[in-house]
């Protein structure tokens, strides 16, 4: 799992499980170095969702590299319409944004391949993707299944959308367990809607 | 540890270092055997092990170029992954789950008890229960298996008290936390599980029984072992008599070197070791080494293989503690009035946020899938994994089209389901299905095959030496200086998670090699 510096680290939010103190991380804000990109993705994350009520500032800030600002946009619109989460912020939407320029960076075939695959989503919109319904958008997108593009994006998202700490926090997963003992005194039998096992089946943990 | 000279044509080269490969090259060097291990993968610790899903996967999984074919949906979703395996010391010890479970009396006669089955390449084993049994309670007390040796079975996570709790609702008998290679308490100098619940990713905590911190390490201390990592064999060689005589290998620095040998036993994982005999043919042994069956590569067997997840209205949190917390064993016998021949085991399986979406049903999108992404801390998952039918036609070949970066062609793994293993896997689905919902589930999903993990048969083990490569040694029938240590020899898959069998028969073929040597008979 990756942390990219748009969000607190994971650990910030597994451990105020346990321990409820929440270390705060510096989220950086757009500076002046982003001038040099090709484009930025800019947004704030909602106030009172989980992760704004963890982090020091709601500001968030992507800077692209080769992608243009309104085809990274495109992007992260056909991300949301690929796996739907009301849950997560366009932060998350924005790794992937990011991951694809990377990859477009490293290759022009791939640069062209998906700046043709964005203006062909928006001239499927009418002219523009992100503002069509999300109706619209699933049949627009529903259509390019089998595609390279479609491929490119939907594998991408598998990590990029998944493997990162606000993922993670959103939907519960805590992440690595080593440092923090296992769950051995943490809950892994702690499920109470259900009876327990009889010890035959089930035996106490050894505790020493 | 010992140093042995690469012209030291007195020393066991052994290929590969998990199940097979490690614990021969222990019980060898117990007995005063020179050992030189030659292990394709780098050497990680539980201090470098890494409770992150794609990180440990780049760190432990064999990712050297794969083709595949067939009709097997793996090769759909994972066209270059076929098998989900590692390459590190320890191979796939480092990975495995720690299920340890003795093949049935009946299993070792597949061909005996289940009959002609159409499109099936059905054999029995040269060998039985009761020969291996010895070998079994020894490979038990090695690796700590839980509910044998007076040693307590594991407690049950969240994951277990669910599929418990709906396997009893169904009327299942045998139900419990299995029979794991996993301490439940210290035992041979390492500690007690402590539910971490990343099992795949090597263990932290050294609980989980694995060649790399075990047999490895009492090897070292004996003097007798060479162990060799980063070392990827492209070739063993034969002398005029027929016998083999060395192998060649590019070391850590990509160098090419050649140990000699005096005997050779290979466990690269069913998918390497017949490939290794495939790339080693010569003008004496034209369809490769000890293949004048023709069975070398053929008979792939992978498991019936699949997964339940199910959702439920109130928290599960399966990911915390051991990945395989538990057992039904109710569905492992042989009873054909379920329209299948063989039989499978139910064991829960939970994979991180990070490989759900990867796993859960690969290529699927969509507000359906999202859901249960939603859900994630609401899900139950178990893993159905039964007897597969060994097919003539399921096989590994050469890929000549594709090199690796040392020049040899790829392996392809081409694999069709059989008829047998569509209907026990629609059975297990349901049945898997049915046990979530007995315990309340409001929905359950369907997960296909991963990538294999049970590679087995490719070398298979036979009686005659027209039916198979090796015979019940694992000694290969052409070459009695040359031996299968590894899943290979499988001479039919059984219904249970086959690292246990491996291991009892690597301790099992050391006994005969070193009565050999010291017959000099090789």
């Amino acid at each position: 799992m990756r942390t990219i510096p748009i969000a607190p680290v994971a650990s910030a939010f597994s451990d105020c499980e346990e321990s409820g103190i929440v270390p705060k991380q510096n989220l950086p804000l757009a500076r002046r170095e982003f001038l040099k990109g090709s484009g930025i993705l800019m947004g704030t994350l909602a106030a009172g969702s989980v992760l704004a009520g963890l982090a020091p500032s709601t500001v968030w800030a992507v800077e692209l590299k080769t992608l243009s600002q309104a085809e990274g946009e495109t992007l992260m619109a056909m991300a949301r319409t690929i796996y739907p989460h009301k849950k997560l912020p366009d932060a998350v939407y924005a790794i992937l944004a990011k991951d694809l320029d990377g990859a477009a960076s490293g290759s022009a075939d791939t640069a062209n391949m998906l700046r043709e695959g964005v203006s062909n989503l928006n001239s499927m919109a009418g002219g523009n993707f992100k503002k069509a319904s999300d109706a619209k958008k699933l049949a627009i997108v529903k259509g390019l299944e089998g595609s390279t593009f479609f491929g490119a994006v939907r594998g991408q998202c598998v990590t990029s959308v998944y493997n990162n700490d606000m993922a993670f926090a959103v939907f519960g997963f805590p992440g690595s367990a080593w440092e923090k003992g296992g769950y051995i005194t943490r809950g892994f039998q702690d499920l109470k809607w259900l009876p327990a096992p009889p010890k035959s089946a089930s035996p106490s943990a050894y505790m020493g | 540890m010992a140093s042995i000279a690469f012209n030291d044509d007195s020393a066991v080269v052994i290929i590969g270092s998990g199940a097979g490969g490690g614990t021969l090259a222990n019980e060898l060097c117990q007995k005063g055997i020179k050992v030189v291990v030659l292990e394709a993968g780098a050497r990680q610790s539980p201090q470098s092990f890494v409770n992150d899903e794609w990180k440990s996967f780049g760190q432990l999984a064999w990712l050297d170029p794969r083709t595949t074919s067939g009709t097997w949906r793996v090769a759909k979703d994972f066209s270059g992954l076929p098998a989900w395996i590692c390459k590190t010391v320890g191979g796939s010890t480092t990975h495995w789950a720690g299920a340890s479970l003795r093949l049935q009396e009946h299993e070792f006669r597949a061909k005996t008890v289940y009959g002609d089955i159409k499109g099936a390449n059905l054999l029995d084993w040269p060998i039985t229960l009761s020969e291996l049994e010895p070998y079994y309670a020894k490979a038990e007390n090695k690796m700590g298996v839980t509910r044998t040796n007076g040693i307590p079975g594991l407690p049950g996570n969240n994951n277990f008290k669910v599929m418990y709790a709906g396997a009893k609702k169904m009327g299942y008998k045998e139900v419990h936390t299995g029979n794991m290679a996993i301490n439940s308490q210290p035992r041979d100098g390492r500690g007690r599980c402590m539910q971490l619940g990343f099992c795949f990713q090597g263990c932290k905590s050294g609980a989980k029984w694995s060649t790399l911190y075990t047999e490895i390490p009492k090897a070292e201390a004996t003097g007798n072992l060479d162990l060799r990592p980063e070392s990827h064999v492209t070739r063993i060689e034969h002398n005029d008599k027929g016998l083999v005589s060395g192998v060649v290998y590019f070391d850590k620095d990509g160098k090419e070197q050649r140990q000699k040998a005096r005997v050779v036993c290979v466990a690269g994982n069913s998918i390497e070791t017949p490939r290794l005999l495939l790339l080693s043919a010569s003008n004496m042994f034209a369809d490769g080494l000890a293949n004048s069956s023709g069975q070398v590569g053929r008979n792939y067997m992978r498991h019936m293989t699949g997964s339940v997840y199910a959702a439920f209205k109130d928290p599960v949190h399966m990911y915390r503690g051991t990945t395989m917390a538990g057992i039904i064993r109710d569905e492992s016998f042989h009873n054909p009035k379920r329209g299948f021949v063989g039989g499978y085991e139910m064991e829960t399986l939970s994979l991180g946020l990070a490989f759900m979406p990867a796993f859960l049903d690969p290529g699927a999108w969509g507000a359906e899938y999202a859901w249960w992404m939603d859900h994630y801390t609401n899900l139950a998952g178990m893993w159905l994994v039964g007897e597969d039918m060994p097919r003539e036609t399921n096989r590994i070949t050469l890929n000549t089209n594709v090199k690796d970066k040392w020049g040899s062609p790829v392996p392809n793994v081409h694999f069709d389901d059989h008829e047998n293993d569509i209907v026990m896997r629609n059975h297990a689905f349901t049945q898997g299905e049915r046990i979530y919902q007995a315990a309340g589930a409001i929905k359950t999903y369907r997960t296909p095959p991963y990538p294999s993990t049970h590679n087995l048969g490719t070398c298979r083990i036979s009686a005659n030496a027209r039916d198979g490569v090796a015979n019940k040694w694992g000694q290969t029938h052409d070459i009695p200086n040359l031996f299968i240590s590894d899943g290979s020899q499988f001479t039919t898959g059984g219904a249970e998670n086959p690292t246990l069998t491996i291991v009892s028969l690597a301790i099992r073929q050391a006994d005969y090699i070193a009565k050999q040597i010291t017959e000099r008979a090789i």
